[in-house]
């Protein structure tokens, strides 16, 4: 197949991805978009496999076939709860992908004087780095999300004294082969400062910060693809690169700015680790002075509660898709709909566990989405609401966010549960949050605990308002 | 694909600015594209362009299909795995996430 017609049959892989993107706007058209990208990247395999350069198939089809067994089986398994472990591992596999082709290129072309030009070798660096980077950062997030590993930040001293020499280290040898030292070996050297990079650079880090660091990944992984495009001189990769990196550029911000805080800090601040203040929590809960007692409920005294409100809403967290309980919800719901009350959820934007999570978990036990209001439609409705019903939500409604200079999540946009006329928090334990800080909200006058794993709570309250 | 080396100093400067350019149109364009997704469709927007940086296996076929050692060869094999792992689970999976946003009924009325 001559260049001409191939660029020009990518160029319609481009647009079938821009397209994609461009549907992603609306739920209604958003499937159909999903599938006209699927078939812009099939042309794109199809059109590659009819290149002269590609003789020999065997490889290629046992591997396609490996790779789409793998891919489609988990994705069909995962439950909708484990999504960010999965994103994390195709982005990681596809960082995994690109690293390798820079490797694999090198090889081909390194050993022979005058073949590499200067912008190759850049981008064939460039997509090594960053591919490595991203495929062992993204296997620790998934871990991580799996709990594999500690969710806690692990820390240790001089760690980012550590990171910066690694990193260094990674970009100097990079430069000598600009320089012209092309031994396969420093690339490789460079594949493993990168990797070790990418595992260290990823464990300091919260489970509560996964959602900044997976979208951040993703835009790795992105500009990988750029890079290899620089490499094979290919817009199809360019483009692609190009907005899957702005993509997790965006969202990366958009999540900061939910926590109200830096991307360094969120990569750095090693937020929510144990070892930093333990006092602090506790102190900010005494200074808030409001006793410290916890008011336990029994389900049937919630479930009257609930009953005979006007206005409900429900503020799920991680917690809720921890237990599997976005069923149950939904059948709560109903059930107080029936009784003609006003059934709302809020949602923060960094509920669960990476952007939009948690609309996917609602949907997945469909509640219609008219139901689901973002914080800043939702927040002038607490102090006209009679109960929120907070299910496994614990940092995202911490007053402590308002009201507590010293408190870690000081200036954090919160879900102002606090302002209803009742709060009822179903949870587990007094254990705190995801990321370690306790939650005065627990201690407030107003607010009643149910405690108990959500999917069972839930079940009870169902049980008890049928019996009203 | 690979026409390094083929043309003189010239012309490689010259596509490169023209793929820098490209690159560069191509980001203003993403951020213009993706800001326009809401919230509610974040995790599959993620997904998705998860799925779409599977375009790596143009490169790993290209690599795998043109190996002239063995190194090259199983690195390339190693890449097409990976690649398609992420495509296809990328675009299954987003599928299986938009499939549930579909438009419901008045409430009440239920699928499931």
């Amino acid at each position: 197949m001559d260049r001409e017609l191939t660029d020009l049959l990518y160029l319609i892989t481009i647009v079938s991805f821009i397209v994609a993107l461009r549907f992603l706007s609306s739920p209604r058209r958003a499937r159909l978009g999903n599938w006209i990208g699927a078939g812009g990247m099939l042309l794109a395999i199809v059109v590659t496999l009819a290149q002269d350069a590609v003789d020999s198939y065997w490889w290629i089809a046992v591997g396609v076939a490996i790779g789409a067994v793998v891919g489609a089986v988990s994705a069909r398994r995962v439950k909708m709860t484990a999504m960010p472990q999965m994103v994390a591992l195709f982005n990681g596999v596809g960082g995994g992908a690109a690293a390798l082709i820079a490797l694999a290129e090198f090889h081909e072309l390194a050993p022979l004087p005058g073949r590499i030009g200067g912008d190759e070798t850049i981008g064939l660096l460039l997509s090594a780095l960053i591919g490595s980077i991203s495929f062992t950062g993204s296997l620790v997030a998934f871990a991580k999300l799996q709990e594999l590993v500690s969710g806690r930040p692990i820390v240790y001293g001089g760690q980012q004294l550590v990171n910066g020499l690694l990193l260094a280290a990674a970009v100097g040898v990079a430069v000598a082969i600009v320089a012209g030292a092309q031994s396969e070996w420093l690339l490789v050297a460079i594949l493993v400062a990168a990797a070790v990079f990418g595992v260290l650079f990823v464990l300091p880090i919260g489970g509560a910060d996964m959602p900044v660091v997976i979208s951040l990944l993703n835009a790795f992984t992105g500009l990988a693809a750029a890079a290899t495009g620089f490499v094979l001189h290919n817009n199809v990769l360019i483009v692609s690169g190009a907005l899957v990196g702005a993509s997790g550029t965006l969202l990366t911000t958009l999540m900061g700015r939910a926590m109200n805080r830096s991307i360094a800090n969120v990569l750095f601040g090693a937020f929510g680790s144990v070892t930093v203040d333990p006092g602090a929590g506790a102190a900010a809960a005494a200074a808030a002075g409001n006793g410290g007692t916890v008011r336990s409920a029994s389900a049937d005294d919630v479930a009257i509660m609930l009953a005979y409100a006007k206005r409900v809403v429900v503020v799920p967290g991680y917690g809720l898709a921890v237990a599997q309980a976005q069923h149950d919800v939904r059948a709560l719901a109903d059930l107080l709909e029936e009784r003609g009350v006003d059934v709302r959820y809020a949602i923060h934007p960094v509920a669960g566990r990476m952007p939009g999570h948690m609309n996917v978990l609602l949907a997945e036990a469909n509640v219609p989405y008219p139901q689901l209001f973002e914080m800043e439609q939702i927040n002038p409705e607490f102090p006209r609401t009679d109960v929120a019903l907070v299910i496994g939500a614990n940092d995202v409604t911490n007053p402590a966010a308002r009201s507590t200079p010293s408190s870690p999540i000081y200036g954090m946009p919160i879900l102002d549960v606090d302002r209803a006329t009742n709060v009822v928090v179903l949870k587990r334990s007094m254990s705190p949050g995801f990321a370690g800080i306790d939650n005065e909200l627990y201690t407030d006058p107003r607010t009643v605990m149910l405690f108990g794993d959500a999917k069972e709570s839930v079940l009870r309250l169902v049980g008890s308002i049928k019996a009203l | 694909m690979r026409d390094a080396g083929a043309g003189c100093a010239g012309v490689t400067t010259t596509s490169l600015v023209i793929e820098l350019t490209i690159l560069v149109l191509a980001i203003f364009l993403g951020v213009e594209v993706i800001s326009k997704v809401p919230t509610m469709l974040h995790t599959p927007l993620m997904s998705g362009t998860n799925a779409i940086h599977g375009i790596v296996i143009v490169g790993a076929i290209l690599v795998a299909g043109s190996a002239d050692d063995a190194l090259t060869k199983v690195l390339g094999f190693v890449a097409v795995v990976l690649a398609t792992a992420n495509v296809v689970g990328g675009f299954v999976v987003t599928d299986r996430m938009l499939e549930m946003f579909k438009q419901r009924g008045p409430r009440g009325s239920r699928a499931d």
